[in-house]
Parts: C-alpha cells; structure tokens; sequence
C-alpha cells in the first residue's frame, strides 16, 4: 500500500527527515510518536503534497505509484486523506458545497460521472448518521465557530465521505479533552477497513487508548528510531522520549 | 488657468457648441450654474496628485486620450440587448441611458407604488423646472469647487431623479443602467441623478455602469441624495467598464434623523475609476454602511474615496472594503471619518482588506480619523495579504484543483463585504458577477449561495 523509502526532506536548506523507510500493507494502522520537532508532522505533510518541501532523496511510493511530483489534489484523487493538526476556517463556503465541490473533483479525475444533488445528499445522510454527526455542522461555513472537537470530527466526516485508501491523522488529539477525544477515536475505528491503511501522528499515549495501532513507530531527529507493537506506546508514556534524545547523542 | 491639459481645453472650448444641445437649455438659473461651472473648471484644470485627496490617483487617460461629447448618433448605438444586473427585469422598473443618451425604448415603467417617481433628469427639467433649482447643486462642503463636480455641473447631460413621498415604501429594486461604449471615437458623458426620500421612505436603487464592446469613453457622474428623518435607502452600484474607460463618480449624501443610508459599490472593471462618497450624518440616531467590493487584473486603476461626518449624537457608522488585485493593477482606498464636537456617543468602524494575487498588484490605503467629541468609539484597520497557503493546501488535499480552490477562497475573502448588502436578491447578483469575474473553473454560484 504505502512504501517510504530513504526518504530525505528538507525545509528552507534544513534536513527534517534523514533517510524515513515505512512500509504499511492494506488494513493496517500504524501510529508514528516523537517529541516535538521530530519531523512528524513534515512527514505527514509531505506524504499529501504540501509545496515548500525539498525531497532531497528517496521515493514515496503509493500502490506501486512514486508521488513525488504529484499535485496534492491528484494524491487526493488517488486516495491519499490528510487530516489536519489545525483544520483551516473557511468563511463563506459551506461544509456541504466544499465537499460536493471535493467529491465531484475526485469523480471527475477518475473519469467518473460527478455526483447530483440528489445522490450526494443522500451519501452524506448515510456518513453523517454513521458517525453521529448533526446536519447542522453541514450547513454552517466550514469550520468557522466550530469547537476543537467539531473540527477534529468534521476531518473524521471528510475522510468518511472521500473514502480515502490511505487516511493520515495529523496530531488529531490535540487540543481534545477526553470525551471529545473518545469521540473522535470512535469516529476512526468506524472507518477502519480492510482496504483502507491508516498513519496516525502522535505526540501522547493516550489517543492509542482508543485506537489500537498494529505498529508503533518512534521518530527522533528524522529517523525511525524504533518499531514495534502496541505496547512500545505505553513504553514511552512510561519513560518519555529521553533515551532518543542519548541516542544521537 | 490651472492644470490645463488638451483635455481641459477641449471641454471648455467645446461648451459654447455644446450647451445648446444639453437637457434644459431654455432654463436661465441652469444657464446660470453651468455657466459657472465651466468656469470653474476652467480656473481648476483636473485634479493633480499634488492635491491630497489625489495623491494615488493620477487622471492619465484624461492626458492621453481626446474625448469627444457625445453626439446623438453615438446614443443611439445599436444594442440587442440591455445588461440588467437584476435576473429577469420583467415588469421591474428600469431605466436605460445609452453613451449618456436616455433609450426610452428600453425604459420599463412597472407597476411603481404612488409617491414613488423615477424619471429621467431631462423629463424633471421639461416639467418640473422648480423643483430641479431647488435640488440640483444642494451638495455640501467645497464640493461644488471640485473641479470635476463643476465640471458635471457644466456639462450634465443625462441621468435620473428618484423621489419618493414621505412613508411610501417601495420594495423592488429599481435599476438604472449606464451603457457606454460602441463608438468609434471617444466619447464623454455626464450624469446627473438625483435621489431624494421623505420622511419614513424606503427604496433601494440599483445602478449599474456597463462597457460594452470596445472603446474608450469617460464617464464623469454626480449624485445627490437627501435622506429625509426616520427614512432608509439601499444604495447599490456595480461599476463594470470597459478596460479603456476611465469613470469618475462623485456622490454626497446628507442623512437626516433617525435614517440610514446603505451603499455598497462593485468596481470590476474600468482602465481607471474613482468612487468618492461623502455622507454627513446631520440628524441624531442617523447611520450610514458604506461598503465595497473591488476586483481588478491586468493594469486597471480603482481608487475607493470616502467621507463620513458625524454632525449629531448616536450618529454610527460602519465601512468594509474588500479588494483582490491581480496582475500589475492598482488600487486606492481612502477613508476618513470626522466627528465633530456636537456627535456624541458617535460609533464608528473602519475596515479595509485586500488580497494581492500577484506581485506586480498594488495598493494604496489611507485611514484618517479626525475625532472632536471626546465619548465616541471609532475603529478602523486595514490588511493586505496573499491567498493563504495552508487554506489553499488544505483545499487542495481534499481533491479540488488549485484554480478552483483559489477561486473559492477568493469568494470566501469577499464574503464577508457581501454580506453586507442587505437585500437578498441584490446580493446574489452581486456574488453572480463576482464568480464570473474570476477566472474559468469557477465554484457553482448556487452552492456557494446556500450560506
């Protein structure tokens, strides 16, 4: 599904990520954790295309596809979901008109009929009662006036309605208190599938108390430090990242 | 004689020839006032940017182009068809000027409550000379020693009146459209409109200024608007000239007791424009919304002037201008607010936002408060930035393309001046010449509508 290899990233000259190898198959989930300025979030970032990132070497690849050079709208389209840290306020654009807008852009890449109003209403009754969201939160301009938790579930209803292959969550607990967290992890455990692969990015244990990973991957100073089941997770808790930082040093 | 230009000269030394063809020549106090018009503008020249109010804004087509007063012939331009801003005009009054020529074919009377009168200026003159003296040229201040103001003066030629009896009411929107273009030289035209509301009035006027074709022309124009007590008026304007037309509006608003006046001007398109608004909030509890919206590309010049006094207590005011610039065009927006002594308890806000697309577009803005009462709350502030990279990834990593993701950030920065505009069915069209002003890919104007 997802295999990263070698991968070096830098920003404005600075090298974030020093040689990444990640390897994810269909269904599984995957957490990566590390401290902050780890270089999670750019690995996160560059996965869906943002610009301003130099891939100084290494490949991407994406079901059997290299995306390095892809627009972020065509890694998209090919299935690639990024759920933001810090979902963007868009003032006068209502949640529905943004994702029939995103929905129909994805049909017409895949050379597929758009969507009528009619269809997409229904599909979007269907993924809003899924996830126990109201329809208000459709109407109202996208992510404007929402709380911390209405952000992270209106990213959790994106991901429902484009139906990615790859979803990676991007720091998605931070800023929850517990409930809205449990919610929120509700909402991903509901999208898990066979066929469809997850990276959540973490700084804190307690998200995967909620969601189970099948890999633990810890990132320090651009390297995968480590790798290893559920339970590296509660290592960390226990012990924090100080003996990366030894590590290098 | 002042700043002289070829073009000064041509306007002065063309009146003699001219004035005996314009509206209401067998009017001596009219004979009178443009005849003292001319003068004046003849001892001022045009405005120069050694003169404050027009530092960014220089009149460089009124330098390089000659521009003809317009004869019949260019009035009656052949057009299939009239550009109403408003979907289907059916029995919606509308009235029509051609190259500053009245097109009574196109006139639409429509089913107008009684106390509501809209007719032409050249109609007001013919019939109701004493009520024209008593109207025309009540603009305040040193208005009428502005050089371009005497100038209308001297050379009005066209426009409209709007006068609505105390307590009438009239929902509908009226519209009024300002053709210019389709000659084969350039051309100058002059309207005069008239708006004046009674006491408990309410009307809302659309004015739509329309190039069609090709062509330089100029387009000098005044507007005087009495606000009688307790009275509201919408006030809506979309100036979409031609890329060779230069446009020049002057408009001065006196707003009694207890009235608001509401105003909202679109600049999509014109070589160069001007919008200068002034407003005197002279009764107490007046209020005004002054509010614009300007998209310029290519090397257009937009320059948004204006000016609210507060002459009474509990007077407010409320400004947002909204501007996008591609391109190498420039913009200019001035706003001063003066609160005089007597304007207690004045509130005012001041805001001004722009969006460069380009780094070649540029933009003046110029706040000025001048406070004289001392329990006022006034605010003003201005921004200038670029599209947001993060919205337009975020947009973009959920499938949609980058031209149409800019596109709707666009519309999502200017929403927030066309919300502004009170009246529903004005707002959408509005927002419908917004969206094809954009380039192609445009965001579906119905969806975008829902919110």
């Amino acid at each position: 599904m997802l295999e990263i290899k070698n991968l070096h990233v830098s920003v404005d000259g600075a090298e974030i990520l020093k040689g990444i190898d990640l390897s994810i198959d269909p269904g599984e989930m995957h957490a990566i954790m590390g401290p902050n300025g780890s270089g999670k979030s750019t690995l996160s970032h560059v996965i869906a295309g943002r610009d301003g990132y130099e891939i100084t070497g290494g490949r991407i690849i994406f079901q059997g596809e290299d995306l390095t050079g892809m627009e972020p709208e065509e890694r998209a389209a090919k299935g690639i979901f990024l759920a933001f840290q810090y979902p963007v306020e868009i003032p006068g654009v209502a949640n529905t008109t943004f994702l029939k807008e995103a929905v129909n852009a994805i049909h017409r890449f895949k050379g597929e009929d758009e969507l009528d109003a009619m269809q997409f209403v229904k599909i979007m009754r269907a993924k809003t009662k899924e996830l126990g969201i109201s329809d208000d939160m459709l109407k109202r301009a996208v992510n404007v006036g929402f709380s911390g938790g209405e952000k992270k579930r209106n990213e959790i209803l994106q991901m429902a309605v484009l139906n990615p292959t790859l979803a990676i969550l991007d720091e998605t607990d931070s800023g929850l208190d517990i409930d809205a967290l449990k919610i929120v992890a509700e909402g991903v455990n509901k999208l898990r599938a066979p066929d469809r692969s997850m990276l959540i990015i973490t700084h804190y244990q307690r998200l995967l108390d909620y969601i189970v990973p099948d890999k633990v991957h810890v990132l320090a100073h651009g390297r995968i430090q480590r790798t290893g089941g559920k339970e590296l997770a509660l290592e960390l808790e226990e012990n924090g990242y100080a003996e990366f930082d030894e590590a290098v040093a | 004689m002042g700043n002289s230009t070829s073009n000064t000269l041509a306007f002065v030394d063309d009146f003699d020839a001219t004035r005996p063809g314009l509206p209401g020549a067998d009017l001596s106090w009219l004979k009178d006032i443009r005849e003292a018009g001319i003068e004046r503008f003849s001892d001022l020249g045009l405005p120069t940017p050694k003169l404050e109010d027009w530092k960014y804004t220089r009149l460089r087509p009124l330098e390089d182009t000659v521009y003809q007063p317009i004869t019949e012939e260019d009035g009656m331009a052949v057009i299939d068809h009239v550009p109403s801003l408003l979907p289907d005009p059916g029995g919606r009054p509308r009235l029509v000027f051609v190259n500053g020529r009245m097109r009574p074919s196109f006139w639409i009377v429509g089913d107008l409550p009684d106390g509501v009168h809209l007719e032409y200026l050249r109609d007001v003159l013919m019939h109701t000379p004493e009520w024209a003296e008593a109207h025309i040229g009540r603009l305040h201040g040193d208005a009428e020693g502005q050089s371009l103001v005497a100038l209308n003066t001297a050379m009005m030629d066209s426009g409209f009146v709007l006068r609505v009896d105390a307590g009438v009411k009239v929902e509908q929107p009226l519209e009024v459209v300002f053709i210019g273009g389709l000659t084969d030289h350039p051309v100058a035209y002059f309207p005069r409109n008239l708006i004046v509301l009674g006491e408990g009035a309410e009307a809302t006027v659309v004015k739509h200024y329309v190039g069609m074709g090709v062509g330089a022309y100029f387009a000098n124009t005044v507007t005087e608007i009495d606000i009688g007590e307790g009275a509201r008026l919408n006030h809506y304007k979309v100036q979409a000239e031609t890329l060779d037309a230069t446009h020049l509006s002057t408009t001065h608003v006196h707003v009694a007791k207890d009235a608001t006046y509401e105003y909202f001007n679109l600049s999509i398109g014109g070589r160069l424009s001007r919008n200068e608004v002034s407003v005197r909030l002279e009764g107490e509890g007046a209020h005004a919304g002054l509010n614009g919206a300007y998209l310029m590309r290519g090397s257009e010049h937009c320059d948004n002037t204006t000016m609210i006094e507060h002459l009474a207590p509990h007077t407010t005011c409320r400004e947002i201008f909204k501007g996008v610039l591609d391109d190498q065009s420039r913009a200019v927006f001035q706003g001063r607010i003066i609160v005089r002594k007597e304007a207690q308890g004045t509130d005012g806000h001041q805001l001004c936002k722009t969006l460069l697309l380009s780094t070649g577009a540029e933009i003046d803005v110029k706040p000025e408060l001048e406070i004289y009462a001392d329990d006022v709350k006034c605010s003003h502030g201005a921004t200038t930035g670029q599209i947001d990279e993060t919205a337009l990834f975020y947009l973009r990593s959920r499938g949609i393309p980058e031209a149409l993701a800019r596109n709707l950030l666009v519309q999502s920065f200017l929403g927030e001046a066309l919300d502004e505009i009170s009246n529903e069915e004005v707002r959408l069209a509005f927002t419908d010449k917004v969206l094809h002003w954009l380039p192609a890919a445009c965001f579906l104007s119905e969806e975008w509508r829902d919110v």
